[in-house]
């Protein structure tokens, strides 16, 4: 029997959500604008009262724990040698470790790259290049650039294992606060995030929330333990392998529409099939995408410019809008919120085309290969057509009135068959908003968190 | 240890072959980087670069050798790795071609060793030695 509190300090709301063990559900839930230009404290304490007045009288609760998107997120920038290997690997470490990666580099840097990552003001840079025992001069000059430059930024390393003293000697002798940990692509094609992904998210407690003015909160409440997209993606993965006794989903995915950014998780394994040629580099388990250009304030420019002049003439004649200028009224106006019927359909419209271009980026692809020994099946990527359970959560798809067009795009609506999308998932909606939490209290009682997750999801 | 990458090109799903290769260098001493069937020209290069390799291995056995092996050198020295050592071996071209002819073509084309259809690995392997000096 115990009361826990659950926080998530996002880039514009502060949400708190009380759970309570002998109910076995969440019992209260409350949100502020975040504070954190200011004083983060401020924001807490608001949401605290309002949640306090819900209840009727303030509670005392056992743990605090909190996950933090505030003040621009976990920004990195990823660096490796190619583009498709451990340029690719570097990227889906930072992604699966929460981060938002601003910045991507391959091959040598130049002193315009680093430039950037000073004014773009990155947390963290993750430096991999080579597999172990393969090419080691890219990543030595790579660490001799950054380490010249004084960033000022914890540097992780995490490239080929053979260089890594020398890598040390140049972090040690420019007093860089560099970090050594287990090669990213230690053969061709293999990933192996979990190392670097620890360490990120250590240095995100130890010095980014620190830097960003969010650790002053610790005051206030136990801790902050991760960042956000973090806490998600353990929701997921708890919901689809479930825990001890208490089953699972199964393999799922879940989309999430933001105002900056479009994020995808699928949970599955990259593929079931005997009869198909997997090429490229290991997909996650648990894999996180995150489409920057796709979003529905912030990005919604991005959203033009994935389409063609075309496209947009049809989508105005057919809808009877001037999409441009809504998207652009929305890109100029980031607090908007639709007011009327017609605003709130093109809000949905422009939803659907986030989730269906961030799946087109997210899914995997088999191609159909005539070969002279007949027709082979060639995929990259994760297969995702098995996938029964398609999750929405964020606000444009838990407030639409119809959430379920805007899931149904991420299956494959336009029939190319080529991309692996789900075929015939059923859709829940995280009514709630309450994955974060559960990714937090999965962290002590996942028993819990998992009965309140299958509890919340409503089918749709 | 050198570094060697091994595969199979353009769209050739042959691959008993490729697996009896990576046993014999692997045997030989030599860290193999197997990337495999279907595997095209970048995927090569990047597997070299990344690992470092000194000697890319190319193995055809579906007569097309030569279109997908085209440009190959061109490539690798735009990637940085121009003087990498190539081979190629198996059925490179189609039907029964005077082999001196075909060696002569894929030799122009920036390949250091061009193997006839049916001979065995081992063969290769004392090219390897002598080419990585081993």
């Amino acid at each position: 029997m115990a009361k826990y509190l659950l926080i998530d300090f996002g880039s514009t709301f502060t949400k708190l959500t009380a759970v309570d063990s002998e109910l076995g559900d969440i019992f209260a839930s409350a949100n502020h604008f975040t504070t954190v230009d200011t004083d983060i404290t401020i924001g807490y304490k608001n949401a605290l009262d309002q949640l306090s007045k819900t209840i009727g009288h303030p509670v005392v609760f056992d743990r605090v724990i909190a996950c933090s998107s505030a003040a621009g997120g976990l920004k990195m920038a990823a660096i490796g040698l190619v583009e498709e290997l451990t340029v690719e690997a570097a990227k889906r470490v930072c992604l699966g470790a929460g981060a938002k990666v601003d910045l991507v580099f391959s091959h040598h840097l130049n002193s315009s790259e680093v430039e950037l990552i000073k004014t773009k003001k990155i947390d963290i840079v993750l430096l991999a290049g080579g597999s172990d025992g393969g090419n080691s001069e890219c990543v030595l000059f790579n660490a001799k650039m950054l380490s010249e430059a004084n960033l000022g930024i914890p540097i992780v390393y995490g490239g080929n294992k053979s260089v890594q003293d020398e890598i040390k000697a140049i972090f040690d002798n420019h007093h860089v606060n560099g970090h050594i940990v287990d090669n990213v692509m230690p053969k061709i094609n293999q990933l192996n995030i979990k190392q670097a992904r620890e360490k990120i998210r250590e240095l995100f407690l130890k010095n980014i929330i620190e830097a960003k003015g969010i650790k002053k909160i610790e005051s206030e409440i136990d801790k902050v333990v991760l960042p956000t997209p973090e806490a998600v993606l353990r929701a997921c993965e708890l919901l689809a392998k479930g825990y001890m006794h208490e089953p699972g989903l199964g393999e799922v995915v879940v989309v999430d529409v933001g105002g900056a950014t479009t994020d995808l998780y699928s949970i599955s394994e990259p593929s079931k099939r005997g009869d198909v040629i997997l090429t490229g580099l290991e997909e996650p388990y648990a894999k996180r995408t995150v489409e920057g250009d796709l979003g529905m304030r912030y990005s919604a420019t991005g959203i033009l410019k994935a389409l063609t002049k075309e496209e947009i003439m049809m989508i105005n004649l057919e809808k009877g809008i001037d999409i441009e200028k809504e998207i652009n009224d929305r890109n100029t106006n980031v607090s908007m919120l639709p007011k009327n019927r017609s605003e709130e359909l093109i809000d949905r419209l422009l939803a659907e085309m986030c989730v269906y271009k961030a799946m087109n980026r997210h899914a995997g692809k088999m191609e159909e290969i005539y070969t002279p020994m007949g027709m082979v099946h060639h995929q990259t990527g994760k297969d995702l057509t098995d996938i029964e359970v398609v999750i929405g959560t964020g606000g444009v798809i838990i407030k639409s009135t119809d959430p379920k067009q805007i899931l149904a795009k991420t299956t494959n609506v336009f029939r190319n068959d080529f991309e692996l999308r789900p075929r015939h998932p059923k859709f829940y909606i995280d009514s709630t908003y309450s994955l974060y939490a559960m990714g937090l209290l999965s962290e002590f009682d996942p028993v819990l968190a998992l009965k309140i997750m299958k509890k919340h999801l409503t089918q749709v | 240890m050198k570094s060697i990458v091994i595969g199979v090109i353009g769209a050739d799903v042959h691959a008993v072959g490729n697996k009896i290769i990576d046993y014999t260098l692997t045997n030989a001493g030599y860290n193999v980087i197997n990337i495999g069937v279907l595997s095209s020209q970048e995927d090569f290069i990047n597997a070299a670069i990344e690992a470092d390799a000194e000697l890319i291995l190319v193995s055809s056995l579906y007569g097309h050798g030569e279109i997908d092996c085209r440009g190959m050198r061109q490539k690798c020295i735009e990637s940085g790795i121009g003087d990498i050592f190539l081979y190629v071996g198996g059925n490179i071209v189609v039907g029964k071609q005077d082999f001196s002819e075909v060696k002569q073509r894929f030799l122009q084309m920036g390949f250091n060793r061009v193997y006839p259809p049916g001979i065995s690995i081992d063969m290769a392997l004392n090219d390897i030695k002598n080419d990585l000096g081993e």
